[in-house]
């Protein structure tokens, strides 16, 4: 009979030296196989008495555990350095690029457009819309523009054909189509649909026949609508003045209110901005007449002239409020800095990658309208 | 417009500064577009005398001078004019002075190897006249080292903008009113002069368009010399802009620029019989003063006489009739032109004019007796000659208005407290008469005022719009509502998912070129502009595709490798009774790359239509509509590529989009090279959900058994439309299968000539209890034999 020590050392020694899983498993079946050396080890005790068995059984037991501990051991570090060799091969150089879906955008005339309607819509106004093509009495005539009035000049229209000969100036002065001018004409319509008390914004396009550095044929505004009992200048003041320092996140924005004139407004009211130069860049804020500050024409504003209460259709005696009007492409270069409102209408992919908005830039009030760059 | 300073003051006694008064006039209406102040333009110009001139050694058209200054030692300065000579007086500017015509620093230089400390300037070079022939050579007594501004008694100018409501302003005279009455010194008014004259007036004058010309006054001057006019005029029209061209010229000009009063004077001797305001007869011509012809027609009224047509009334003269330095008798017109007229006339013949501008606004129908007084002094005191007594025919219309006020207004219109006793200075000094009962009397040049609320902005204007103090709108109790129209909520909604989607918006003209309109038109009217800016946006736009299309074109020729557009804008077409019919729709285009080429991934690939069909179908999702009932049908129309494009309809009859691969000849009239796939997404067709819907959702449990697939290979007819398959998959059995989606589409090898292989995996759920095989196997047969109806048979 073998020595039990030399089995062990023997087996020891051959799981020690095995390199892979499938000769490991070889030994492992040579020893603790059914028919392994130490299986049959184990076999031999049926047949000793039981004083042999009393001594030789926890000896031939040790061994069948220090063996199958052992290949138990290697089997591990076998399976380690597999996975290690595996992982090493399996390196990835991750310095490539990562697969991105593509990234969109919201224009800014839009993003502006819901911050403005943010803003308004926690001061009370909901946003009414109205025709692009309008007819003339809408654009002009009800809001204080009769056919012949000098200020029609100072828009420059797109008109659209009469639609039959019969249908001349004479006859039908307010028939005539064309392309808004301003969102004012929303005011009249508006104010025939839903009647007075009411607050108002209407955004939307707006054209005039002009096109240079600073002009495009088509741009946008918003118009702005109170008409209430005792609505006065003071109001349309604090309007304008809350609304800019919510929209350009600032408490020190300054209003410089002056006379002007619009036909559909009395009081009429020009409204400048304070500004002040940052490092190259107006911007607004502060006082205008300060050192270095100065004013900036922003929007056109005022009391709604009586007349124009009277063609949409009110009493003028009980009804007043102010309107007002603010160029949107204008507030958007404002805030978030572009210089050329060409390039608003041109649908440049790298200007839009550069100028659009993530769409989870939703303003909210809580969160605060604007969308920092 | 444009007045000096010095202008200003011959009306309005005040020792207020430019600055004070530029501030004060934008305070009350009159927006300063620009201060000309010549002490800072011209400052280091200064009056010198060039006391030797000696050649310069190395340059054959320069010399070099000595100059007195008035101060210091004699500089040495380089001048190329070959006026400069000793002895001579011109203008000097020192260094550190600014040219004014080329905004140019003097500094001390060499000039080809000799030292200038400064340089003799031209008229050009200061901004005085166009002549640079040589240096400005000043008279003997000009007094060496004066400023120049002050030796030219340059004063500064202030160029206003006066809105059309206030014609009355369109004079220097009005203006010193206004700045008197907010408190910029003591209003001069003018004592008009009184003069008879010699003799009745020795032509007719006569009104036959009272409509046109309800007044026309005119007198007879008789030996008039007609040369320069003084220098004082002169330096007064130049400051105002107006080149000065003969005596009695610039004497109209003047009484206009001072009193926003034109004017006209007609040489006697081209006059033949009487001088009439009628109707112009269609046809007939004239050449303006700016010698240009035009061509009158009923509907104009002119000043003429026996031979023809003299002055297109309130616009322009003739250059026939117009004085020249020859004239010696003239006839002097003041007349009051109906505005409406005038404007009407002015737009059809495209003839801009300062008359014009103040006729069409209103000139004071109180002003034409002092007007035709003061011009005639000025002509006599000038030009010399005898005047002969006014002859007046018509009468101006003169309507006085009386406003009953309530000064309490201006609290609850203005929303500021202006004490009564202010109210009442301020209307008086703009030349309101206030009765004691506040019954106001308003002056007749004052067209624009028409109600109580136009004395509040004079009232408000004058004692300063800037003290008004803000006053919180009234707020609404609790938290703002929601107000946004459940359109404008599905437009904000759309507008994130697609941009979440990897689109980018942009904004297109809503105006195409007339073909594009057309080609995507498809036969309806559309709407043309009369006047378009240019040929390329004329006809209001029936899709969006045109513009994004171009757009993407733009961004392929920049070198983009892709373009991912979307817009959400309106289509316009002609409604109904002549009305406007404005879609809200959200276009689409995919252009060039849809992925690039990758280490990855491999080859750039591009769009194709199923890249439009799941957009189209996504966003119509995130807009509400119900998805799972759309059905594909064809009639995506022309522009599309007819085999891979496609409409989805809810109902046979209702189209909410359309979508697809756009048709190479689209793509060639675009210039831009496919493919290239478009959505359009008719926003208006997706019906609105009911209102004033909860917002708890249905009941719903996960069920607690899980769900089992079977895959079903069917070979179908070639044109069978897989979702005519899918839907009779589903149809099989509505309860059990939940979902049946195709996953693969095979035709070829092993696919029999006219069919194609389609395999479908389908969803069952079961209930409470788990499926037993006899119900698999029910369901499935239930499958087979609805497909079969479609021609699906089972493959093998």
């Amino acid at each position: 009979m073998t020595d039990l020590s030399t089995i062990k050392n023997d087996a020891l020694q051959r799981v020690e030296e095995t390199r892979d899983a499938v000769r490991l498993e070889a030994v492992r079946v040579e020893y603790l196989g059914k028919q392994g050396s130490i299986s049959s080890l184990m076999k031999t005790l049926g047949k000793m008495t039981p004083e042999q068995r009393q001594t030789e059984a926890p000896k031939i037991q040790e061994l069948r555990a220090n063996v199958a501990d052992a290949i138990a051991a290697r089997k591990a570090e076998l399976e380690e350095a597999e996975l290690e060799q595996r992982l090493a091969s399996e390196t990835l150089d991750l310095t490539l690029p990562a697969p991105r879906p593509p990234e969109g955008s919201v224009h800014p005339v839009s993003q502006v457009m819901d911050e403005l309607a943010e803003i308004f819509a926690d001061l009370g106004f909901s946003v009414a819309t109205g025709p692009e093509i309008e007819d003339d009495w809408h654009n002009f005539t009800a809001l204080n523009m009769a056919e012949t009035h000098p200020a029609r000049a100072m828009h420059d229209t797109f008109y659209f054909p009469q639609k039959s000969a019969n249908e001349t100036l004479d006859n039908a002065p307010n028939a005539r189509m064309l392309l808004r001018t301003h969102t004012s004409p929303v005011q009249i319509r508006a104010l025939k649909e839903r009647g007075a008390p009411i607050r108002i914004i209407a955004p939307g396009r707006v054209y005039r026949s002009d096109s240079d550095a600073t002009h495009t044929p088509m741009f946008h505004q918003v118009e702005g609508l109170v008409i209430d009992r005792d609505i006065h200048l003071g109001h349309l003041k604090w309007t304008l003045e809350t609304f800019l320092k919510a929209f350009f996140e600032r408490d020190d924005i300054v209003l410089r209110l002056r006379p002007s004139y619009f036909p559909f407004t009395e009081p009429s009211v020009e409204v400048d901005v304070g500004w002040q130069d940052v490092d190259g860049r107006r911007v607004l804020g502060g006082n205008g007449d300060a050192p270095g500050h100065g004013w900036m024409e922003l929007l056109g504003s005022g009391m709604v002239n009586a007349r124009v209460i009277a063609f949409a259709g009110l009493d003028p005696d009980e009804w007043q409020g102010f309107a007002f009007g603010v160029g949107v492409d204008r507030l958007a270069m404002l805030k978030y800095g572009m210089d050329d409102l060409r390039a608003f209408f041109d649908g440049d992919q790298r200007w839009l990658d550069h100028y659009g908005f993530s769409p989870f830039d939703q303003p909210t009030l809580s969160a605060g309208v604007g969308a920092p760059a | 417009m444009k007045f000096s300073l010095e202008w200003l003051k011959y009306f309005l006694e005040t020792d207020a500064s430019v600055a004070d008064i530029a501030a004060a006039l934008n305070r009350i209406g009159h927006e300063v577009e620009g201060i000309e102040d010549p002490a800072q333009t011209l400052a280091g110009f200064r009056v010198a005398e060039v006391l030797t001139a000696g050649p310069h050694p190395d340059a054959d058209k320069l010399q070099v001078l000595t100059v007195d200054t008035g101060d210091g030692d004699p500089l040495q300065v380089v001048c190329g004019a070959p006026n400069a000579r000793a002895g001579m007086k011109g203008v000097l500017g020192l260094p550190g002075a600014v040219v004014p015509a080329n905004g140019m620093e003097l500094r001390k230089s060499a000039i080809r190897g000799v030292e200038s400390n400064g340089m003799m300037c031209s008229v050009r070079e200061l901004e005085l006249g166009e002549e640079h022939d040589g240096i400005i050579e000043l008279p003997g007594e000009a007094i060496v080292g004066t400023s120049f501004a002050d030796y030219s008694q340059a004063s500064p100018v202030i160029d206003v903008a006066i809105t059309p409501n206030r014609p009355d302003c369109m004079g220097v005279y009005g203006i010193a009113r206004d700045l008197a009455a907010a408190g910029i010194g003591t209003f001069k008014p003018i004592d008009v002069p009184a003069i008879a004259g010699e003799g009745p007036c020795p032509v007719e004058i006569r009104v036959d368009d009272a409509q046109g010309c309800p007044a026309f006054f005119g007198r007879v001057v008789r030996g008039v010399s007609n040369g320069a006019s003084p220098d004082w005029m002169q330096r007064r029209l130049k400051a105002a802009g107006q080149r000065p061209i003969s005596a009695i010229v610039d004497i109209t000009n003047y009484l206009m620029l001072a009193f926003g009063r034109p004017a006209h004077a007609y040489d006697l001797a081209k006059l033949n019989g009487p001088v009439v305001a009628r109707r112009a007869q269609d046809g007939e011509t004239i050449e303006a003063l700016n010698e240009k012809t035009y061509t009158l027609d009923e509907t104009m009224t002119v000043i003429a006489d026996d031979n023809g047509v003299h002055d297109i009334a309130g616009i322009m003269g003739g250059e026939h009739s117009g004085v020249t330095e020859s004239t010696t008798d003239v006839l002097l017109e003041i007349a009051y032109f109906d505005p409406e007229r005038v404007g009407v006339t002015g737009r059809k013949l495209g003839l801009a004019s300062d008359a014009r501008t103040r006729f069409e606004r209103g000139v004071d129908p109180e002003f034409l007796d002092q007007g035709l007084a003061i011009l005639t002094e000025l002509i006599l005191r000038i030009c010399g000659g005898t005047a002969s007594e006014v002859v007046r025919a018509g009468e101006p219309p003169v309507e006085p208005e009386a406003i009953a006020f309530d000064p309490g207004l201006t609290l609850r219109l203005g929303g500021i407290e202006v004490a009564e006793g202010e109210q009442r200075r301020i209307l008086e000094a703009l030349d309101f008469r206030v009765g004691s009962d506040w019954q106001v009397d308003c002056p007749p040049r004052r067209h624009d005022i028409e109600g109580a609320a136009d004395l509040v902005e004079e009232v408000v204007r004058i004692h300063g719009l800037d003290r008004v103090e803000s006053v919180a709108l009234p707020r609404a109790e609790g938290v703002a509502q929601p107000t946004a129209t459940p359109l404008q909520q599905r437009e904000r909604k759309l507008r994130r998912a697609a941009a979440a989607r990897g689109l980018n918006e942009a904004i297109t003209w809503s105006f195409l070129p007339a073909a594009q309109a057309e080609h995507f038109g498809e036969g309806a009217e559309l709407w043309a502009l009369d006047n378009p800016i240019s040929e390329d946006m004329k006809v209001m736009r029936p899709s969006l595709i045109p513009g994004l299309l171009s757009a993407a074109g733009r961004n392929a020729d920049r070198g983009a490798d892709g373009s991912r557009l979307f817009e959400i804008g309106r289509r316009y077409f002609c409604g109904k009774d002549g009305a406007s019919d404005e879609k809200p729709t959200l276009g689409i285009v995919l252009a060039g790359e849809k992925s690039a080429r990758s280490w990855a991934s491999g080859k750039a690939a591009t769009f194709d239509a199923f890249d439009a069909k799941s957009e189209a179908v996504a966003l119509l999702e995130a807009a509400g509509a119900p998805v799972a009932n759309l059905m594909v049908m064809d009639g995506a129309g022309d522009q599309f590529h007819p085999g891979q494009s496609a409409t989805l309809r809810l109902g046979p009859k209702n189209v909410l989009a359309r979508f697809g691969a756009l048709h190479p000849r689209t793509l060639k009239a675009f210039d831009v090279d496919g493919p290239v796939v478009a959505v359009e997404i008719f926003l208006d067709a997706i019906p609105e959900k009911k209102k004033g819907g909860s917002f708890a959702r249905p009941a719903y449990a996960p069920p607690a058994l899980q769900a089992i697939t079977r895959d079903f290979a069917f070979l179908v007819p070639a044109d069978l439309a897989a979702n005519d398959l899918v839907k009779a998959v589903r149809g099989a059995d509505k309860k059990a299968i939940v979902d049946a989606r195709v996953f693969d589409v095979f035709a070829g090898q092993g696919v029999p000539e006219g069919k194609k292989s389609v395999a479908v995996e389908v969803v069952l759920q079961p209930g409470e209890k788990s499926f037993t095989d006899e119900e698999i196997k029910a369901i499935s047969d239930r499958i087979i034999a609805s497909a079969g109806k479609q021609g699906a048979e089972l493959r093998g």
